[in-house]
């Protein structure tokens, strides 16, 4: 009972909200790109390089705010490699994903070699204040999520994304500039990404470390997955998941190794995919370039 | 009266194919205009490059007396031209409103404004006598009201010139006939239409007139009241068309192959096949004659081990082949022509030699254990090659480089070459020249007078009028009746393929 | 048949896409080098000083390139029956764990043991591909997804194994394998400190067995036909569940193998982290080397020797050892956007028109 309490109490629920808030925001960006028909593994390549960029701007200027904004925009451009390499030479997306992502291991090393000669943590910057319990991200990540559910459910653009990821033809037919659509989308994962790499090593911490994001990309590409590619489904998941990671230590005091607790996002995504809880379908046209004219 | 469209000597070329070579079509107001011609003949290249999908290297387009520079659909659509799209074009998890309205919303503020949507679409629908609803799902309504959808999509966007797509090829008799209804509506408005068909006797029927094309060429447009089936046919194909296949009397021996009350689903999980049953004699072609998707596909692939059945008896010899496995089924000499030589007769990728022996690779002589028998391999494939007349004689190509007559005849060396007791042939002629038909179906011929069961699925009712000694006739997933091919009409065959029953009169075979 | 009847142009474009990618790649390299203050051709030198200056180095590129072809054949055969294997680093972990206990097995001699501890690995990486290929075979689950997600579950699993099961407590390693578990080491006749060891005759070896499955078997005529076109080879009766879960299993032991090299040959135990990502570089390997065996041991040797060379590059040149790693991803972006380079190339006309 006493172990119950601990587990929800307020601290728990507040660390789970933190934890969440990374993964809701990436999953919300694979979302975008998913929805528009292009897979997205690459977004723990693109928080990395986001939370880098980050702590880098804030360094250099010692404004955090304008490390956030860094983060959104490089975030975006980074991504537009992925979009080019997908869209434009329709490379296999699942191998410009794992490019990507080590593009961001070596570069963000690379780079912190260079800039703050270690290939360990950086100096300690100006990170986000908070704004009442929680960093400003928390609450910026919550927003994002109830502006994209509005955004692909209820706007005309929405409605065009999810048109282009599931029969790219179709809208075509229509007038729609399916690739224009794809590279917004793509670009959107990237600010969005960027946003919860800043989340991590502005909002969590003040510093960059190697290889900070530690899987939680992969983490929110299974929730997005275990949501069935909703906002809301992904919210969901992503606080399921940021709760898990917040009681690990706790339940580890019940004699639960913490290897399990890190489990679980991985092997409810499984099972979700099996369908054995409601089976999460991807849309259709994901990962298959669109060529004008074929079909 | 100007015409309303003008297409000038249109020439579009794809690498190594002239798909438009010189047409020339045009169109007045309120007409039905038909384009006519085989597959291939260069139909859908040309109205791609009306609506703006294909940029001709040659040629102009004038609308309403002003020269065109269309640049995408979009610029097509906004000037009122639209298309309905063979395959249809269509967003299954939308809804019929939101595909309506796909590309051009309604808004209020920056939401779309469905009730908005939901409204127009349904007084665009009154007004053209085109039922849909509006709130569901595209996948869940059935194939007729797609198309609707997709007329009203038009529509919706102001279309004046409208580009029907061979629309008859996934509708019953009765859908057609409703189409034809609403075609006539849509003319009665002031709309004009184009109508995409190789079906002579739609044309016929519906059609002001009627433009032929053959090859890419343009063979000239006649008035439909002026004109006749045979004048059609043979503007199309370029010669007095031989309908009748020389055959000779049929020779039946015992009952080889025996099919009672087999079900199945469908890919959807929907029930396609519905206690089907028919017998085959040694000697014997049944035909199934039938509109596509009323289970001829669901029924070929239960009888060759690709699909499981739910109930029923399946028996070649006597032995049960009931839910075999693929395998099984072609090591009891069961030959199979596939439907879609793409997707299931070829690994396209393959050599023409390793073609020669897909399903059969893993035998004697092919084979020994795991191995592959290299030597044995190529002298097969030089055995056949020549003597199924497969171009380029060369069998190391990629089965892909081939013409699709060429790439037919693969298929067929390999699955007549093992000497099959029963041979499931199945769209067999399709998308091939007129040669390699006649090639075929002499080798189908041939097959039957050898003593085999023959099983030959095809949507052309001549061809299996012609082939076949019995025709039997799905609707809905059922045999609906099976008649003596010696006295099947089009006509009567019509009447069945829509359901519906002819009163006494013909041999029930069965 | 396959690769031999490949005509002569087309060969050429296979070759000629690999090398102007890497070539391109290093162009790219140089120009980041010559930003931050250094100097390419100073730092490319000392990169290939340090992997081919001399017998040492070169055998240590060799030990390099060895766990990279395994996890590079384990990609490109998967490719082969038209499945993406994304979980090699996953499947690399278990296996090396499994040989890492199998090796502690004592009493063993040397012809039982050796074989033992790697069929173990094998048979470790096979199991953890073996839930993806089960979902993908009868339920069409993507593959992509559900290996990743293995990876992750694996990096927990060999950590609580490894850490809180195996090895003794306070150490970050298991226990040492017996000497009858060791992969014998070049260094035992030849005059050099590198660890290369049997590991990389094993791979070559592996590599010829591979080509031999792929193109001279039913068994890989069957694997390959459902990679091009799955529903042809259920027409022709071959079985795409089948060969799914068998080209999937083939590949988790392929990277497992990779696994059993660098703990019974380099490590003689098992410690957590040792993977730099082997089995994502494996996915760079096998799309350099085009899926094929041949051209998987030129790609494995060229990462070898980046990986080999990079510390060297840095004590000469300077230049952070994280270049290499840009230019490793700089090269899968060119080889999966060939297009850039195919536009270049006169296309061949289709021929043949329905």
């Amino acid at each position: 009972m006493e172990i119950l309490t601990q587990i929800f109490s307020l601290e728990t629920l507040s660390s789970t909200l933190r934890m969440a808030t990374p993964l809701a925001i990436a999953a919300i960006g694979g979302l975008y790109s998913e929805r528009s028909g292009i897979i997205n593994i690459a977004l723990e390549g693109l928080m990395l390089a986001g939370a880098f960029i980050a702590v880098v701007v804030s360094y250099f200027t010692g404004i955090p705010w304008l490390g956030l904004l860094g983060a959104l925009v490089f975030g975006g451009l980074f991504a537009m490699i992925h979009a080019v390499v997908s869209i434009k030479y329709h490379a296999d997306q699942v191998v410009s994903g794992v490019a990507i992502n080590m593009l961001a291991a070596g570069g963000t090393v690379f780079m912190l070699n260079i800039i703050f000669n270690t290939s360990g943590t950086s100096e300690s910057v100006n990170a986000l204040p908070y704004w009442g319990p929680f960093k400003p991200t928390v609450y910026i990540g919550l927003l994002v999520v109830f502006i994209a559910h509005y955004v692909l459910f209820k706007t005309p653009f929405g409605l065009r994304v999810r048109s282009v990821g599931e029969h790219p033809h179709a809208a075509d037919s229509v007038g729609i500039d399916v690739e224009k659509i794809r590279y917004i989308c793509v670009g959107i994962s990237g600010i969005l990404a960027g946003l919860a790499g800043a989340h991590l090593s502005l909002g969590v911490l003040d510093s960059f470390r190697e290889g900070m994001t530690a899987g939680r990309g992969f983490i929110a590409l299974a929730a997005m997955i275990f949501g069935k590619w909703t906002p809301f489904g992904a919210l969901g998941a992503s606080l399921l998941f940021g709760f898990s990671q917040a009681v690990q230590i706790r339940l580890q005091g019940l004699g639960i190794p913490t290897e399990f607790v890190q489990m679980i996002p991985y092997i409810f995504t499984i099972i979700a995919l099996a369908g054995v809880i409601g089976k999460s379908t991807p849309p259709t046209a994901i990962g298959e370039p669109f060529e004008k004219g074929k079909r | 009266m100007e015409p309303i469209l003008e297409m000038k000597a249109i020439t579009k070329r794809f690498p190594g194919v002239l798909a438009n070579d010189n047409v020339n079509l045009d169109l007045y107001q309120g007409e039905i205009h038909a384009l006519i011609g085989e597959n291939g003949a260069g139909k859908s290249t040309l109205m791609s490059v009306l609506f703006g999908m294909y940029t001709p290297e040659e040629g102009e387009i004038f609308y309403k007396g002003q020269k065109l520079d269309i640049d995408g659909p979009q610029d097509a659509i906004e000037l009122g031209i639209g298309m309905v799209h063979q395959h249809f074009m269509l967003v299954p998890t939308l809804t019929v409103a939101e595909n309506i309205i796909l590309g051009s919303e309604p808004k209020r503020g920056l939401k779309i404004d469905i009730e908005k949507a939901i409204a127009k679409v349904n007084e665009l629908a009154n007004k053209f006598g085109l039922q849909v609803d509006a709130t569901a799902k595209v996948k869940d309504i059935p194939v007729g009201m797609q198309q609707r959808v997709e007329i009203l999509k038009a529509l919706y966007r102001g279309a004046e010139v409208l580009i029907l797509d061979e629309p008859t090829a996934v509708l019953t008799p009765q859908e057609v006939e409703g189409l034809y209804q609403i075609m006539e509506s849509l003319t009665e408005q002031g709309k004009s239409i184009i109508f995409i068909t190789h079906k002579l006797k739609e044309v016929l029927r519906i059609s002001d007139r009627i433009t032929v094309l053959r090859k890419g060429k343009g063979i000239g447009t006649v008035t439909t009241s002026e004109t006749n089936q045979k004048e059609l046919a043979r503007m199309m194909v370029g010669r007095e068309v031989l309908l009748e296949v020389e055959k000779e009397e049929a020779d039946f021996g015992e009952v080889l192959v025996e099919v009672s009350n087999l079900s199945a689903f469908n890919d959807r999980g929907m029930e396609a096949l519905n206690s089907v049953s028919f017998q085959i004699r040694a000697g014997e072609i049944l035909g199934i004659a039938g509109v596509e998707g009323n289970g001829q596909t669901e029924l070929v692939e239960v009888l060759t081990g690709l699909r499981e059945a739910t109930a029923g008896e399946y028996n070649l010899h006597g032995d049960s082949l009931y839910n075999h496995s693929a395998r099984k089924i072609k090591e009891a000499k069961v030959a199979h022509i596939p439907e879609d030589r793409h997707k299931h007769g070829l690994v396209l990728d393959y050599t023409v030699e390793d073609n020669l022996v897909l399903g059969y690779h893993y035998r004697e002589p092919f084979a020994k254990g795991i191995n592959l028998n290299f030597n044995n391999l190529a002298e097969h494939a030089n055995r056949l090659i020549p003597e199924y007349d497969i171009r380029p004689q060369n069998k190391e190509a990629l089965a892909r480089s081939l013409s699709g007559g060429n790439q037919q005849k693969i298929i067929v060396a390999r699955e007549f070459d093992l000497g099959p007791e029963f041979l499931i042939a199945s769209q067999p002629t399709r998308g091939v020249d007129v040669g390699a038909i006649e090639f075929i179906h002499r080798r189908i011929l041939e097959q039957r007078d050898e003593g085999k069961a023959v099983l030959l699925v095809s949507a052309e009712l001549p061809e299996v009028i012609s082939l076949s000694d019995r025709i039997a006739v799905m609707y809905e997933g059922e045999i609906v009746d099976i008649v003596d091919a010696a006295e099947a009409t089009e006509e009567k065959l019509g009447i069945l393929m829509a359901g519906g029953s002819l009163e006494g009169g013909i041999a029930n075979g069965s | 048949m396959g690769v031999d009847k490949i005509d002569i142009k087309e060969l050429a474009i296979e070759l000629l896409i690999p090398l102007l990618a890497i070539i391109f790649s290093f162009i790219i390299g140089a120009i980041i080098v010559y930003t931050f203050g250094y100097d390419p051709i100073e730092t490319y030198a000392a990169l290939l000083q340090g992997a081919f200056g001399n017998l040492n180095r070169f055998a240590d590129t060799l030990l390099a390139a060895t766990p990279l072809i395994f996890t590079g054949l384990a990609v490109a055969f998967a490719f082969r029956c038209g499945l993406f294997n994304i979980g090699g680093e996953g499947q690399l972990l278990v296996g090396g764990l499994a040989a890492a206990w199998v090796g502690t097995f004592d009493g063993l001699s040397v012809v039982v043991h050796v074989p033992l501890a790697v069929l173990a690995a094998a048979i470790a990486g096979a199991i953890w591909i073996a839930i993806p290929a089960v979902l993908k075979a009868f339920l069409g689950v993507h593959e992509v997804i559900t290996t990743i997600m293995m990876n992750y579950i694996a990096y927990a699993m060999v950590a609580y194994l490894s850490l809180k099961v195996l090895a003794n407590p306070g150490e970050i390693k298991t226990p040492p394998i017996e000497a009858s578990a060791y992969l014998w080491r070049f260094s035992n006749i030849l005059d050099i400190r590198s660890y290369m060891n049997l590991g990389f005759i094993l791979a070559l070896l592996v590599l010829l067995f591979i080509y031999y499955l792929l193109w001279k078997t039913t068994i890989g005529y069957e694997i390959r036909a459902v990679g091009i076109n799955p529903d042809a080879a259920e027409y022709g009766g071959i079985s795409a569940p089948k060969n799914i879960i068998l080209a999937m299993l083939i590949s988790g032991a392929l990277a497992g193998l990779g696994g059993a090299e660098r703990t019974l040959g380099l490590y003689h135990y098992y410690i957590q982290g040792f993977s730099p990502g082997y089995g994502f570089t494996g996915i760079a390997v096998a799309l350099l080397g085009r899926n094929h065996p041949f051209g998987i041991l030129l790609a494995g040797i060229l990462f070898g020797a980046l990986s080999n060379g990079r510390t060297f590059m840095n004590m000469a040149a300077g230049v952070p050892i994280d270049l290499v790693n840009i230019i490793q991803a700089i090269i899968i972006f060119f080889v999966a956007a060939d297009l850039i380079f195919r536009q270049f190339i006169p296309n061949k006309s289709e021929g043949g028109v329905a």
